[in-house]
């Protein structure tokens, strides 16, 4: 009993934790800690939907006619899918956010290059002033 | 019949694949693989909806596995709408970007085109749902692509903060499923609406925070406020013939909205009995006037046309969060006008800037181009759709949906979020319209691209499509309430993929 409310509380803790770093990563401004955040978001979603599988300890996977106690196997197959997913999502978006970077020398998420400034204010004006 | 339901989302696959190879990827190849994909799944979309017209249900179990065990691909009157709309939308902007040649700016347009048919078609389909979140990530991770596709500064800045907003989106959708099959221990659309409805009562409060959490992350794609901040920047910063193709993907956030909550937190879920009914109403009527606020106050035509789709789309929303047989009656006329307008609007501000060249899109004063008649004639036209002014469907749209929402408590609220967001829309328009094609002076500019005098054709097609919706109103309307009346009614679709109720108890449980 001991044993497995420590399990418990050890992994709703670290969910916790790698939720709140997330969270808290994602909301910077630059792209490299928000890219962490992400992938601590990811880490802590991996481990929830493990668990949604129910904690269980020394169990087969797997059910068998002489298997009495199993534990769910499909939560790891959705973990594995989502780990698959995500790991190529952190790629591509460290590859784009690089890139953002070297093309326009910033690597702030919440202001790029504005639109090119009107010559204007929308309206029209004599042809002569805008050239 | 049932096979078919799998070449909506086979197909593009394979080609998506075939067009990967060097030899094919920049040859005529790619444009005769990807077109004829792209008629094919069009050939193959209309063939499903003339099988599900008359209310069947047909499922596809992949691999043979029995429907809670095995993921089932489940075609009824909304999903064959749904595969329908984004198939022909599909056709018209692959024929754009062929006639304006967007698709030689890249090597891999036509493989993240398929990809992105394969997604679009496939979370329409599914009947599973972490299927669908694997099909919102193919869908997604080939926008991301399309929407990259030309690049350019602004687009990659705007593409970070895209893909960044979808993939916590993602994960928000991942703790949503997760929570839900830990309170039901499926993952099986029509199998969760069962046992959410037999849910023992200290379970339906998590199964309430699953279903508002797994709404919202759909809401999220379908840019409602206040989580429409991501759209403006990337739909005003991507190539406007993506952008078009992009205006069914708010819609595949709107699709999920309905099927979810009417199929699984329904009349019979207890505490998450339609959920989402509460803050949707509200935030769609906000939704509407922001978006059509910012149609007034855009600076260039392609955020005009975005902050126009946000504001269809809350149209669209506010119907649908009545979660009435009426009110998703309307909404599902008014989801076909949405696309087709939305798509059309973003194909005529193509036609726009590649007629203006050096100013673009943006909203002043230029010189007058070749051709400018006809586009001029058709960005009215897209107006009157965008702005649902009658003849076009838009207005029969609203209409219908303040028909519905007439004996809501809220009317007068959604009357007059819904006419007064119209108001400024078509103030908006009409400024942007008498600003391109009336502020012109001087001498014509030299063209500066090559222009084919077919590229027109594609929007026109669009166009003739939302006349023909207005035209055969009356069909469409039998339609979509027939389809919400299947919705609501729900054991066909339920009984189509568990089997009938004696079957399922000696089944599995």
């Amino acid at each position: 009993m001991i044993l497995s409310l420590s399990i418990e509380f050890l992994v709703a803790s670290g969910i916790g934790v790698l939720t709140a770093a997330g969270v808290y990563l994602t909301l910077r401004t630059r792209t490299f800690p928000v890219v962490l955040g992400i992938a601590m978001l990811s880490y802590a979603i991996n481990v929830f939907l493990f668990a949604m599988g129910r904690l269980t300890v020394n169990r087969p996977p797997i059910y068998g006619k002489d298997v009495a106690e199993y534990t769910d196997p499909l939560p790891q197959a959705l973990v594995l899918t989502a780990i698959v997913i995500s790991f190529g999502m952190t790629a591509f978006v460290v590859v784009l956010a690089l890139r953002a970077y070297l093309e326009s020398g910033s690597d702030h998420v919440d202001d790029g290059p504005d639109e090119p400034p009107p010559r204007e204010d929308g309206l029209a004006l004599p042809r002569e002033d805008r050239e | 019949m049932s096979d078919i339901v799998l070449v909506p989302v086979l197909l593009p696959a394979v080609i998506a694949a075939l067009c990967l190879f060097r030899g094919v990827r920049l040859s005529h190849w790619a444009r005769l693989l990807s077109g004829g994909s792209t008629l094919l799944i069009l050939a193959s979309a209309i063939a499903l909806f003339v099988s599900a017209r008359d209310g069947t249900v047909s499922t596809y179990e992949l691999g043979d596995w029995p429907a809670p065990f095995g993921i089932v691909m489940v075609l009824d009157r909304l999903s064959a709408l749904m595969v329908l709309l984004s198939s022909v939308l599909g056709v018209v902007v692959l024929a754009h970007a062929v006639l304006t040649g967007l698709d030689r700016r890249g090597v891999h347009f036509h493989p993240l085109f398929q990809f992105q048919l394969l997604g679009i078609n496939g979370s329409f389909l599914t009947g599973d749902l972490f299927n669908l979140f694997v099909f919102f990530e193919v869908l997604l991770i080939a926008s991301y692509g399309l929407m990259l596709h030309g690049q350019g500064k602004r687009r990659l800045h705007a593409g970070v903060k895209y893909v960044i907003v979808n993939l916590v989106g993602s994960t928000l959708f991942l703790v949503a499923v997760g929570l839900l099959y830990g309170v039901t221990g499926t993952l099986n659309m029509a199998d969760m609406a069962l046992r959410v409805a037999e849910a023992p009562a200290g379970d339906q409060a998590l199964i309430r925070v699953g279903a508002q959490l797994l709404i919202a992350v759909f809401a999220l794609k379908a840019a409602l406020l206040p989580l429409h901040l991501w759209l403006p920047q990337t739909y005003g910063s991507t190539s406007p013939a993506v952008a078009a193709l992009f205006a069914i993907l708010t819609k595949a956030g709107v699709y999920p909205i309905i099927r979810v909550t009417v199929l699984i937190f329904g009349a019979e879920a207890g505490a998450a009995s339609f959920a989402p009914a509460g803050w949707m109403l509200p935030a769609a009527m906000l939704t509407i006037l922001a978006g059509y606020l910012g149609v007034l106050a855009a600076g260039n035509l392609r955020r005009l046309a975005a902050f126009g789709v946000i504001g269809s789309t809350g149209t669209l929303l506010l119907a649908v969060a009545l979660f009435t047989p009426e009110g998703i009656a309307a909404a599902l006329y008014y989801m076909p006008h949405s696309v087709l307008a939305g798509g059309l609007v973003f194909l005529v501000t193509d036609l726009v800037r590649r007629g203006r060249g050096e100013d673009e899109d943006h909203l002043r004063a230029s010189r007058p181009f070749a051709g400018i008649g006809q586009v001029s004639a058709l960005f009215m036209l897209a107006a009157i759709a965008l702005a649902g002014l009658p003849p076009l469907s838009g207005f029969i749209g609203k209409v219908l949906i303040l028909a519905a929402s007439a004996g809501a408590p809220l009317a007068p609220w959604i009357w007059g979020a819904v006419l007064g967001g119209s108001f400024f829309a078509i103030l908006g328009l009409a400024r942007a319209g008498s600003t391109l094609f009336w502020k012109v002076e001087g001498e014509p500019g030299a063209p500066p691209l090559r222009r084919r005098r077919a590229e027109t054709a594609p929007a026109w097609g669009l166009l003739a499509l939302v006349a023909a919706l207005a035209l055969f109103a009356g069909p469409v309307t039998d339609y979509a309430a027939a389809t919400s009346a299947q919705l609501f009614e729900r054991t066909s679709y339920i009984e189509a993929v568990l089997g009938a109720g004696e079957e399922r108890g000696a089944g599995y449980r």
